[in-house]
């Protein structure tokens, strides 16, 4: 019998990392340069009282003085790396891009650190990046200078810029392009998708993978010229060519056009304008790129999307501490439960996995292969993910887990019914969350035993696209429980957003007037598509007739009957044709047919002759939606409105350019928006009285 | 072959035959422990769970597991259900014959991928069709001379991913053509290369074929069945029976618990013995040729168990263990025998070692309640049933007074066995141990006997007590 089971490899783990010569030459705030027998400088890069690297002007500044202490000390060549445990550089500070409105004042600044990094990029000597988990934006601007770059296993690389409205601005425009194929280049800036490090090494973006006992070895082979480089850009030569650019530059427009409508996201056309322009000459594209990105990062889009930055980080920080949840047992193998399982199980948690049909549990585990396919990279992850998640088809994981999730029918005596048979049989610290999208957890929690271990969890669909989830309290939940579920949505990498009970919280609250209304233009004769199409113009991902096929007629339904019975908010009356239509089994896209009828891939099938949408349209559709915020805040069923807006964004993808609802309101006026909302009631009816809570914020803009 | 007897003592009465001669003489064949006289004092062991995948017919192709995807399988429901948590078993021991190359000791890949702890001991053992009972054989001795407390003692097979083998002189060819260095020579080594190397050989073929006696195990069948003079209809009589009584057994739910439906990645769920075929009929088996040894031979697919995948995994317990966890002991393991004789005669080998424990133990047949003896073949079963109803071979090689006596068709096998559920090798020890006691409990019985022969000569038995 072994005296102590103890973690030898957690013991030693430390020791594995390579972090250069130990007697340091210089210490700085920010980062530490060494040299070793072997006359290679290591400049490792540790930001003060910061969990990971980023880039601001101190630290720029820094790199500045550490480069000509390295032009002076007769070095064989540079290692740049990081000594942060989670990557190398994970971009810019976003802090410092928070509320630029001076395209002009950017410009300066961005000037003085593009001559610290062509500084690196002139050294003499052979410069070495070695790259660990992230580096991302301006961490990939670093590396791109240097002679060469070696990523360790884990590393990931992209430039995620776009998704702030901008485009990459400290030279990656130019330098990516020339390193490896520019239409990969441009891909990669385009989409703002990160690259692992085998697929780096396929682009040539990196010029070795090893493991992190082989970095030293590495960097002296490359020092030394004896690391074998194959950067694959041949293509740049082509690409040279202004003509071969045109055509490419056509492709791209027309495909970012998709994802992205350029009149609600400039930057990608313009990365395209100045490849296309100055793709050729690397000193031309450095200037455009320097003004380009400037006027980019000084825009309304851009400000507003570096705000759902924040709000993102935002919801993040509400998770303090440690879960202590490593079992979660979901009960209801339905399309929710069985996501929800899949995702825990995919983010290191040990899950059971029940119902009372076993076909049920099957096919979740089947799904879930299905996704761990796509999303995990390596036969290992995709093995231990599915070892993880486990069919459990007597229930038994209730004893074991330290939470319980419920996502079985959306009726309150089902799902009490499932809370007196396990409640008795869960540990005695275990939580108890619902999945319940709408019925008010003062209702679940009757008959509890311990009602304070209860908490609402309300994941949104699908659940590996929306971040977010709703925490809701009630009267009698404990903080402690409260607070290890928003642990425990950070641990699976989810926003927790508090919400308080009440029908259909904060979301499905805020959408129904959304979708209700769309309802009533649908029997006023308006075209599907025509609705749909004022939605996306405003900037929705979906339109509201295509979001209630992909929510499931048969849900959003139950949930407005039951909103429209508990609530007084002016929601219009459903209409016959809708309720028979799910009676007949069209419930949306997962029958095949709802409002729109559905082809093999799922993609509705739109006619392509429905006439424009009117000017009213999107405030008709939007407005009431924003009206129903209001009015949620005013009852206190969110704390403030920027955990509104996070919370509409990531569960709903409301408009991420416009930066939320209630930012969306006060940008353009909540003074407007009353007087718009008067005009609306005068011709459609009394549901689009303007909420009392707008008088409140009226003074505050 | 066995021995002929060196001295015969006279028999009082047949019926108490086994207790007359306790504990003196060994049978013909050897056993592991011959010579013991004294039952074991150590400390009790028990078995405080246990559960297994669904059987699995191979079809021609490999089926949806490997050896330790079946182990994982049916290794978490069943570590999920124990009050304690993974990480406080001692070690883990596993029985698999046919072991796939990318799951060498497939104990410790099982036990990884259950989560059980990177520090987690764990060996996988191997005896043929006994290497499952091996495990728990062992982790029943450890745990009894005081050296462990909890150990997780599994069986695991995949037949569908049996290997196919290269011919040796293939293997041969290609070492020749990989070593030659100049074109010239590769090109030499290449003409070499006749057709019939790249025909493979099955590897499951060869792995049930004995290799001293060159014997398939259908073929020792044949000849035990000869020697005591099994019909091909008394065969398929027991085969048609094997099938209704696991038909009976899924049907009446005498299986929940026991067996665990297993999910492949595909989605699909296995959650039943799908070799069952409850609608067979002695009309439907007398239609089919012999397999072995044709055209005159009596053992044929419908009387010979099932090619087929599975794993099972029992909990053993200390006292101490027991009462640490607060745990049910569902049955004692009182005691164990391996025995051997010619490889021809695997078969037989079951009524070696079950008497020999029941000498040891001074039981005779009446004082055993309910008997697993593993289905290799219906002729082979039949053919240890007769053999210990034969008063010279009890004599002569069980060392008996007399006839061992008979063993009735309810005491045995209550709820079919291998020809209707399959024989996953490795595992199939496991499953009969784990049944029996499974049986033992819902039939209120109080003592029983797990035993089967084993490729290679050699047959285990397990005596247990429900308390």
């Amino acid at each position: 019998m072994p005296v102590t089971k103890a973690s030898v490899w957690k013991a030693l783990a430390p020791r594995n990392m390579d972090l250069g010569p130990k007697d340091t030459v210089k210490v700085f705030t920010h980062s530490r340069l060494s040299k070793g027998s072997d006359d290679i400088a290591w400049l490792v890069l540790d930001r003060a009282n910061e969990s990971t690297n980023t880039l601001s002007e101190a630290v720029m500044a820094e790199l500045d003085t550490a480069l000509a202490d390295v032009e002076g000390m007769g070095a064989k060549g540079l290692v740049i790396r990081s000594a942060k445990k989670g990557g190398f550089i994970a971009g810019a500070d976003i802090r410092d891009f928070k509320g630029v409105t001076e395209a002009g004042e950017v410009e300066t600044r961005m000037r003085r650190a593009h001559e610290i990094v062509d500084r690196l990029a002139a050294l003499s000597i052979p410069t070495v990046a070695v790259i660990h988990g992230h580096c991302l934006g301006g961490g990939l601007e670093i590396v791109l200078p240097c002679k060469f770059r070696i990523a360790v296993g884990d590393a990931k690389l992209g430039f995620p810029e776009i998704r702030l409205g901008l485009h990459p601005g400290l030279g990656g425009t130019f330098r990516l392009p020339a390193l490896i194929d520019p239409v990969e280049a441009m891909t990669m800036m385009l989409t703002g998708k990160t690259v692992h490090a085998k697929k780096a090494k396929a682009l040539g973006l990196v010029d070795a993978v090893v493991e992190e006992r082989h970095v030293k070895n590495a960097v002296r082979a490359a020092v030394a010229g004896k690391m074998k480089t194959d950067r694959g850009n041949w293509k740049s030569g082509v690409f040279g060519l202004s003509p071969a650019r045109q055509i490419a530059a056509r492709q791209m427009r027309t495909e970012a056009e998709k994802h992205a409508p350029k009149k609600h996201y400039p930057a990608p056309y313009r990365l395209i304008d100045l490849w296309e322009e100055h793709g050729g000459d690397a000193k031309a594209m450095q200037r455009a790129e320097i003004t380009s990105f400037s006027e980019l990062l000084a825009s309304e889009t851009a400000q507003n999307l570096i705000r759902v930055f924040f709000l993102h980080e935002r919801l993040k920080g509400t998770a303090k501490g440690e879960s202590g949840i490593r079992h979660v047992h979901v009960i209801g193998s339905g399309t929710m439960g069985g996501d929800i399982a899949a995702w825990c199980a995919s983010h290191g948690l040990h899950v059971t996995l029940t119902d009372l049909d076993r076909n049920a549990i099957a096919k979740a585990i089947g799904r879930a292969a299905e996704f761990y396919d796509k999303k995990l990279h390596s036969g290992i992850e995709r093995r231990d993910a599915l070892d993880r998640l486990i069919p459990d088809f007597d229930g038994s994981g209730v004893a074991k887990a330290d939470l319980v999730i419920e996502a079985v029918a959306e009726k309150a005596d089902v799902k009490r019914k499932v809370f007196d048979a396990i409640a008795p049989k869960m540990k005695k610290d275990a939580i108890l969350a619902t999945n319940t999208s709408s019925i008010p957890l003062e209702v679940l929690r009757e008959g509890l035993a311990c009602p304070d271990r209860l908490v609402g969890l309300h994941f949104f669909n699908p659940v590996a696209k929306m971040e977010l989830v709703e925490v809701v309290a009630h009267d009698r939940a404990s903080q402690t429980a409260l607070d290890r579920a928003h642990a425990f949505c950070s641990a699976i990498e989810r926003l927790p957003a508090a919400v308080k009970s009440a029908p259909g919280f904060l979301v499905n609250r805020a959408l129904t007037p959304y979708l209700t209304e769309a309802f009533v233009m649908l029997d006023e004769g308006t075209p599907k598509e025509t609705i749909d199409r004022a939605a996306e113009d405003f900037g929705m991902p979906m339109g509201p007739i295509e979001l209630g096929d992909r929510v499931g007629l048969d849900i959003g339904l139950e949930v407005v009957r039951m909103l429209k019975d508990k609530l007084d908010d002016p929601i219009p009356d459903i209409p016959a044709w809708l309720a028979k239509k799910v009676e007949n089994g069209e419930t949306g896209r997962k029958a095949g047919k709802g409002l729109y009828a559905y082809d093999d891939k799922g993609k509705p099938k739109k006619a392509s002759d429905a006439p424009a949408p009117s000017a009213e349209m999107p405030d008709r559709l939007v407005l009431p939606m924003l009206n129903t915020c209001v009015r949620c805040l005013r009852e206190g069923i969110v704390k403030d409105e920027d955990t509104l807006d996070g919370a509409m964004i990531f569960a709903t993808g409301f408009a991420p350019f416009r930066g939320g609802p209630m930012h969306y309101a006060r940008s353009r006026g909540v003074a407007d928006i009353q007087e718009t909302l008067k005009r609306l009631e005068q011709k459609h009816g009394p549901r689009f009285a303007p909420d009392k809570g707008w008088e409140a914020l009226g003074g505050e803009t | 072959m066995a021995q002929a007897p060196k001295s015969g003592a006279k028999a009082k009465s047949p019926a108490r035959a086994a207790k007359a001669s306790a504990a003196r003489k060994t049978t013909a064949g050897r056993s592991r422990t011959a010579g013991r006289t004294e039952a074991s004092s150590g400390r009790p062991v028990y078995l405080v769970d246990g559960a297994r995948t669904p059987f699995l017919r191979a079809r021609n192709k490999p089926g949806p597991f490997t050896p330790v995807d079946l182990a994982v399988q049916c290794g978490r429901p069943l570590l999920t259900r124990q009050p304690f948590s993974p990480d406080e078993f001692d070690t883990v021991i596993l029985g698999c014959v046919n072991v796939i190359a990318d799951e060498m000791n497939p104990a410790r890949v099982a036990t990884l991928r259950l989560g059980m702890g990177a520090e987690m001991t764990a060996f996988t053992v191997q005896i043929n069709c006994g290497s499952s009972m091996q495990s728990i054989d062992t982790a029943f001795r450890t745990i009894e001379a005081g050296k462990a407390d909890l150990i997780l003692a599994g069986g695991t097979e995949a037949l569908s991913h049996a290997p196919l083998v290269l011919r040796q002189q293939t293997v041969e060819w290609f070492g020749r053509f990989a070593t030659a260095k100049t074109a010239w020579k590769k090109t030499a080594a290449l003409a070499g290369l006749r057709p019939e190397m790249a025909k493979p050989v099955i590897g499951l073929e060869r792995g049930l074929t004995d290799p001293i006696t060159e014997l398939n195990m259908g073929q020792t069948a044949e000849v035990i069945g000869h020697l005591f003079g099994i019909t091909r209809k008394a065969a398929d009589a027991y085969a048609l029976e094997s099938h209704q009584r696991l038909a009976r057994a899924q049907n009446n739910g005498f299986l929940d618990g026991e067996v665990i439906p297993a999910v492949a990645r595909d989605g699909t769920l296995y959650d039943h013995d799908d070799g069952v075929r409850p609608d067979t009929s002695m009309d439907k088996l007398a239609k089919l040729s012999p397999v072995f040894e044709k055209p005159y031979g009596n053992v044929t697919a419908g009387n010979s168990s099932q090619i087929t995948d599975g794993a099972c995994w029992t909990v053993l317990a200390s006292e101490e263990a027991v009462k640490k966890h607060k745990l049910t002991p569902l049955a004692r393991i009182v005691d164990s025998e391996w025995s051997a004789l010619d490889p021809s005669i695997m078969g037989l080998a079951p009524t070696l070692c079950s008497t020999e424990i029941m000498k040891r133990r001074v039981l005779s047949c009446e004082d055993i309640d309910l008997w697993e003896l593993n289905e290799a073949f219906a002729a082979q079963v039949l053919a240890c049933l007769a053999a210990w109803e034969d008063e010279e071979y009890c004599r002569n090689v069980l060392r008996l007074d007399g006839v061992f006596g008979r063993i009735d068709r309810n005491r045995l096998n209550v709820d079919g066995g291998a020809i209707s559920l399959g024989h996953p090798v490795g595992t199939s020890g496991n499953r009969l141990v784990l049944h029996l006691v499974n049986a033992m409990r819902r039939l209120g019985l109080k003592r029983g006997i797990a035993t089967e022969c084993i490729g290679g000569g050699q047959g285990g038995a397990m005596l247990l007590e429900v308390s």
